[in-house]
């Protein structure tokens, strides 16, 4: 059975694209705001300018980091099963991360999310069985922006049970959430040995690092949480304006990036990602939804599977779109990143529910993506040619009687052989469909969710964790200037 | 001992298995289980929860329409050994099924009879391109509630209105309803040739089944 397969560039094209990449490194090299980070380069052997902060990294030095990070490792859900696999050509699909924004459906207008939003949002991405994981993807507006970071991932917790894609917006944050996971594990060993979450670490473009992104890093290093590089060239903004000279960029920072977290710790976790865009020359946006976005994309996966035996673990977001509500065009983008993204094999695409150029999440597309998500997965299955003979059995058994939906062959493979939808993907006769309510796909979507988040049930977590949970909450609440949490409607703690 | 069996029974119809819904009822009959029994507490419980199943979502098309075949196989067996007692079973009414003349479409009309069979109506599949009188004479030897009537074609679709003729010559169109249905019949067809239902699936033509039927 052939896996079907995306591929742009030639192996002769992937290898003038990493030279250059290493070239890069050392000119101009990086500029690296965190002392420490620079101290862990010269102490390697990088050259570094004090003044100007610049580290000039040697190719054998980035070369042995390449060496060094593992070729693939997995996450775990609340259970301890490992359920997403970074690796090889899995794919795995989480939602978009950090909204600042959600589309309300009722009010038919966006706002700012508030804590119930982040609540629903975990019920329904948890009764959506097409998502691999969980992100932290509502940035809730009624709780003060310095913990709003580490306060998405508590509730997560609270309410979750699979794996989690997160990130921290300070310094401190990456303590914080680490003590989460860890009292949400029982220790630290636990959260090393069988990690829940992986960390977003973000270099600027091009090839700046700034304290907080190296800080990340470093932790994340240290503490045996994976993290996940998101280097993000925009085409012709911050990034040449080709598809070949952002992927040059794209390596040479995530070059870097692994060399700086594999020095922190040789042998810990680390993803090669991004989050690419093409820019949009009308309007100065960032269209996550563009073809070359997906490209660029597409094409440093490739990169990070080839270069090294066995590849890097692999990460992109895909899957969004840059409509303001739910339409014709949030579908076409999505399903074009979802599809071309599994067909390229890459590991776990972010970016379900997303809206907005990555600031506006809809609980209501989360629930259309995961459809495409299974369509997505469904194709990279590929055709089944496993069964001998191929057909002659069964259309000798049905002969010319027409009807092969009696036949045990079609019973025994009807639910593999294409993926099957809810409700949400329109496939009724017109007239049930006008019984129903002649409703749209984003009001089919929306009952869905209705649906599901009233079908959730909270995961069995022990009291004793609960507490424990809310005791960190509480002390760095307060810390942060807020006395009391938001009421949680689900889990009263 | 009779209850082990009626649970295999309806697990059969559950596994569309019609091998083991047919050696399960020649089984009954051998060991001197009561037919209709069988029938009711074993295969017709069965379908009951293949249409909860299929209802809910969790099975699909061939799943029913196996287990129709399982309960047909069973019903092969046991039926005859019913009127041999004088009895028959209880079912809402008798269907007369069939693609009309000139149309050799299987799929949509095997779909409208699995899904009537399943509902509780005896369905006697004529097969395709079924002459008009056919339907009349077969539609009298059963004596039919209703003659359904299946066309793919918006050519073959003509034909509806000579079954309906036929029905009316041979003196049994005030005892029989007529149903329509296939890709290009209307709401609208129906009417003009005097039909007395129409649905637009399968699962319609059960609403529209039982209407016909005052249930």
């Amino acid at each position: 059975m052939i896996r079907p397969k995306l591929e742009f560039l030639s192996r002769e094209t992937i290898n003038r694209v990493i030279d250059e990449a290493y070239e890069l490194l050392w000119d101009p090299g990086v500029r690296v705001h965190y002392d420490e980070a620079l101290r862990l380069l010269a102490d390697a052997g990088a050259t570094v300018d004090t003044a100007t902060r610049v580290a000039k990294i040697p190719r054998a030095l980035a070369e042995k980091a390449v060496d060094t990070a593992p070729s693939s490792f997995y996450l775990y859900n609340l259970d301890g099963q490992p359920t997403v696999h970074y690796g090889g050509d899995d794919v795995h699909y989480d939602p978009g991360s950090a909204a600042i924004e959600i589309a309300d459906y009722n009010a038919n207008q966006s706002r700012t999310p508030v804590t119930a939003d982040c609540e629903n949002f975990v019920r329904l991405a948890e009764m959506l069985p097409q998502i691999d994981a969980l992100a932290t993807s509502i940035v809730c507006g009624d709780v003060p922006q310095n913990m709003a970071d580490w306060y998405r991932l508590y509730l997560l917790l609270l309410y979750g049970r699979k794996p989690i894609v997160t990130g921290t917006f300070a310094i401190e944050s990456f303590a914080i959430m680490h003590e989460l996971l860890v009292a949400s594990a029982g220790s630290a060993a636990a959260v090393a040995a069988k990690p829940r979450a992986v960390f977003d670490v973000c270099p600027s473009p091009p090839l700046l690092w700034s304290d907080i992104t190296c800080a990340n890093l470093i932790d994340a290093a240290r503490t045996g949480v994976p993290a996940e590089l998101v280097s993000m060239p925009l085409m012709g903004a911050t990034g040449p304006a080709t598809v070949i000279g952002s992927a040059v960029q794209h390596a040479a920072e995530c070059l870097s990036g692994l060399t700086i977290h594999q020095l922190a710790k040789p042998g810990s976790p680390i993803v090669w990602g991004g989050s690419p865009a093409s820019f949009d020359m009308r309007t100065g946006t960032t269209p996550m939804g563009a073809i070359a976005t997906m490209m660029l994309d597409c094409t440093y996966a490739q990169i990070g599977k080839a270069i090294k035996p066995g590849g890097l673990p692999t990460h992109a977001y895909l899957g969004m779109s840059d409509t303001k509500i739910v339409d014709a065009q949030t579908g076409l983008e999505t399903a074009s990143g979802a599809i071309l993204g599994a067909l390229a094999g890459v590991n776990m695409m972010s970016g379900a529910g997303m809206m907005d150029f990555e600031s506006c999440f809809s609980l209501e597309k989360l629930a259309i993506d995961a459809e495409i998500v299974g369509m997505a997965k469904r194709l990279v299955r590929g055709v089944d040619d496993s069964e001998e003979p191929l057909a002659l059995e069964v259309m000798r058994q049905v002969g010319h009687e027409g009807n092969f939906l009696k036949n045990k062959h079609t019973r025994r493979h009807f639910r593999q052989e294409d993926y099957i939808p809810t409700e949400v993907i329109d496939r009724d006769f017109r007239q049930n469909w006008f019984d129903k309510g002649a409703l749209d796909t984003n009001a089919r979507a929306h009952r869905k969710v209705q649906e599901l988040i009233a079908a959730y049930e909270l995961p069995a977590i022990p009291e004793g964790v609960v507490r424990d949970l809310k005791a960190i909450a509480v002390r760095h609440a307060k810390a942060a200037g807020l006395n009391d949490l938001p009421k949680l409607t689900v889990r009263p703690v | 001992m009779s209850e082990e069996l009626f649970k295999q029974m309806a697990q059969a119809v559950i596994d569309g298995d019609p091998d083991q819904a047919q050696a399960l009822a020649q089984q009954s009959l051998d060991t001197g289980v009561d037919p209709l029994e069988a029938i009711n507490r074993g295969y017709t419980a069965g379908m009951d929860v293949v249409g909860e199943l299929y209802s809910s979502g969790e099975y699909f098309l061939p799943d029913l329409i196996l287990g129709g075949e399982a309960m047909k196989a069973a019903l092969a067996v046991l039926e005859p050994a019913l009127k041999a007692g004088g009895r028959q079973r209880k079912v809402l009414g008798t269907i007369v099924l069939g693609t009309v003349k000139g149309d050799i479409h299987e799929i949509g009309k095997a779909l409208v009879g699995s899904m009537l069979s399943a509902n509780g109506f005896q369905v006697y599949d004529l097969g395709i391109d079924i002459e008009a009188d056919e339907f009349a004479a077969r539609a009298r030897e059963h004596s039919a509630d209703i003659v359904a009537l299946s066309a793919l074609l918006t050519t073959t679709m003509l034909h509806q209105r000579d079954v309906i003729e036929h029905l009316v010559e041979a003196g049994l169109r005030d005892r029989v309803k007529v149903m329509v249905g296939g890709s290009p019949v209307t709401q609208a067809w129906a009417d003009q040739i005097g039909a007395d239902g129409y649905a637009e699936d399968a699962a319609g033509a059960v609403t529209v089944a039982k209407r016909l039927m005052g249930i």
